[in-house]
């Protein structure tokens, strides 16, 4: 197999791992019926702690777990704000991704500049020595692996299991839900913070794997694209892995571009994954239909037990 | 244990309360932070608002600030009421500016009156053409203007970083990715003599005026706020949801579109790689704090400015980095949307 092809492949790997832990993590909160706008807060939150700590203590391990508490601790005031306070959505969203940017830059002061190795990759025994798929499928960090078991926990949550059962019955009726006696607030508590440590972690990927250094605002959007991912994947967990892998092979066109003779400037290049973003969006919700069967009937609205 | 009761009626005395709590609790959760970061609190309380605020200059400054997060705010205002989630003002910011720019660029060997006001025309053009994408992507094809029109500020500030490092770099500028500085009649006029304070100050009273108008006497503000209000009752009194939409994003998308052509005919005087600290998303915490009404906008709008100053004035005296102004700003809108549980609930001990 072609090196470079190869290259190709293990970057779009590394542009993808981000996308799909963060949006796994919003699509599990949607399915409550909770919308937080403020993943990219959440990531950039992950991102400083868990690169502080892999800094300061070497352990990749501590770095990984303070990412997702990072997250999920940014997650309860948003929980909080919205669920107990009946807060605005979209605004407390908007609120935590501003508040998660400029927290994120004062934390990460003392951290700009410095070189992180990154995570140590695991070779599958026997498996990894195989010719070509060894390489492409069997030596990557643990992150990346647990980025597709994640989905596949989800998928099998979600469809599978009374617990996930319960949090689409929240997310599709809340007043339903309620009186058949179930404690909305607390399971969309819970899948806010779930939401919180995976988008920690995709953010922890960035500082730690993607880059790997701590740079101020480094989520680039990728926060929100992950919000769009889970409207491309209308909230099936299984067709949301193809589209982060889609838009981790258009975001790393512009890291290969100027190697396959593209001579187009960097930053046009650079806007790809955002116009990709709009226009998957227009292809997915001109089907309206489709929206409404698939959108968790409750997003977004807050839920006050009236008995 | 404490619970929330509903309240029949929204509480008209915690609509204006509420913000204020807000800034105190703000206030109190900054010293803390200071106090964390073992910064003096004396000094801190001093270099954010006092020192900003003891000179002329500074007073022509607050204005300099607090001019675009008017004008947006109370476009934004507008367009939250009909719930119209314009949020990428910065992007509408960006191409007002960069469009203005193109008018000053094509006329800089023309000293004629009309470079101004062309200029003002192209900004506010800009901006619309940007904000018209969310709008047409909305209506024709139920697209989340959310997720579009920040997906637009990326590409907004991409754009600009090109021009202004390609087509728009100034011939002579030894490589530097900036335009040519503007011509005077390319300029803004200043209203206070040795401040950068210009007339785009004066506007952005006119806006807080022209937008009140509209909200609360004109049947457009009406139905804006209905179909906020209640969508369904909206569509039954016959108003069109396309209709309302496009005009709350045109209204949002002009008016950021002015206030870039400002910054860069204003206290900029060219087209840099930057031309706003985010005043288009700022301007949504000032809609929200202005009760999104405009003449609250314009109080939130002053506070507001005052947290870019002192935090400027914070960098260069204490040398506190200058993200403290996002943390507090983020924070504010926290304990703003925290205490506005007051205006529509009661909190009980039971």
């Amino acid at each position: 197999m072609n090196e470079t092809l190869m290259l190709t492949i293990l970057t779009i790997i590394t542009a993808a791992t981000p996308l799909v832990y963060a949006a796994i993590g919003e699509l599990v909160v949607e399915r409550s019926g909770v919308l937080n706008l403020g993943v990219e807060g959440m990531m950039l939150g992950g991102a400083v702690c868990s690169f502080a700590v892999a800094h300061h203590t070497g352990s990749a391990t501590l770095a990984i777990v303070a990412g997702m508490l990072a997250g999920m601790l940014l997650a309860l005031i948003f929980a909080f704000l919205t669920l107990s306070l009946q807060s605005s959505q979209v605004a407390t969203g908007l609120a935590l991704t501003i508040f998660g940017i400029g927290l994120s830059a004062l934390l990460g002061q003392s951290l700009v500049g410095i070189a992180f190795e990154g995570l140590p990759r695991l070779h599958v025994p026997w498996l990894s020595e195989l010719p070509v798929v060894g390489r492409l499928l069997f030596s990557h960090d643990a992150l990346v692996y647990g980025s597709f078991a994640i989905v596949i926990l989800v998928s099998w949550f979600l469809n599978r299991t009374r617990a996930g059962l319960v949090l689409r019955a929240v997310g599709d009726s809340h007043d339903a839900a309620h009186a058949l006696g179930i404690k909305v607030i607390r399971v969309r508590y819970m899948a806010t913070l779930f939401g919180g440590a995976c988008a920690g972690l995709g953010g922890a990927y960035l500082s730690l794997v993607y880059t790997p250094m701590w740079v101020e605002n480094m989520s680039a959007g990728r926060g929100w694209i992950a919000l769009a991912l889970v409207v491309f994947a209308v909230w099936q967990p299984g067709r949301l892995l193809l589209g982060a892998y889609l838009f981790g092979g258009i975001s790393i066109l512009q890291l290969h571009g100027q190697a396959l003779g593209i001579n187009v400037p960097s930053q046009l290049m650079s806007m790809l994954p955002y116009l990709t973003t709009i226009l998957v969006l227009v292809l997915i919700s001109r089907d309206r239909g489709r929206i409404r069967r698939n959108a968790p009937a409750s997003i977004g609205q807050s839920f006050y037990p009236t008995t | 244990m404490i619970t929330l009761q509903r309240r029949a009626d929204p509480s008209r005395l915690m609509g204006y309360l509420a913000p204020l709590l807000a800034l105190g609790i703000t206030l109190l959760a900054g010293l803390l932070l200071f106090a964390i970061l073992g910064v003096p609190i004396g000094a801190a309380f001093y270099a954010f608002f006092i020192e900003p605020v003891s000179s002329l200059y500074g007073w022509a400054e607050l204005g300099v600030k607090a001019a675009p997060l008017i004008i947006i705010g109370v476009a934004l205002s507008i367009g939250f009421r009909a719930q119209v989630w314009n949020i990428g003002a910065e992007g509408q910011l960006i191409l007002g500016g960069i469009a203005g720019a193109a008018v000053a660029l094509l006329f800089h060997e023309n000293d004629g009156w009309y470079v101004l006001p062309l200029m003002i025309l192209a900004g506010v053009a800009g901006g619309m053409a940007w904000a018209a994408i969310p709008a047409l992507l909305k209506t024709r094809f139920n697209v989340n203007e959310i997720l579009t029109s920040l997906m637009l500020t990326y590409v907004a500030t991409l754009l600009l970083s090109w021009l202004v490092s390609g087509p728009m770099r100034d011939p002579d500028g030894f490589n530097f990715p900036e335009s040519r500085m503007f011509h005077d009649a390319a300029l803004l006029p200043r209203i206070l003599e040795g401040t950068r304070l210009h007339a785009g100050a004066m506007v952005a009273l006119g806006v807080v005026l022209a937008g009140w108008v509209l909200l609360t006497r004109t049947l457009l503000g009406f139905a804006l706020r209905v179909n906020g209000a209640a969508p369904r009752a909206g569509a039954h009194a016959g108003f069109s949801q396309k209709k309302l939409i496009w005009t709350a994003l045109m209204i949002g998308g002009g008016c950021a579109g002015l206030a870039g052509l400002f910054e860069v005919a204003g206290p900029i005087g060219q087209l840099l790689p930057s031309i706003s600290p985010g005043y288009g998303f700022t301007a949504i915490i000032v809609a929200f704090l202005g009760r999104l009404h405009p003449i609250g906008v314009l109080f939130a709008g002053l506070v507001m400015a005052l947290s870019y100053l002192g935090g400027e004035t914070a960098q260069i005296t204490l040398s506190l980095p200058l993200a403290v102004t996002g943390v507090f700003q983020g924070l504010l809108l926290f304990f703003l949307l925290a205490t506005d549980v007051l205006i529509n609930y009661r909190v009980v001990l039971k």
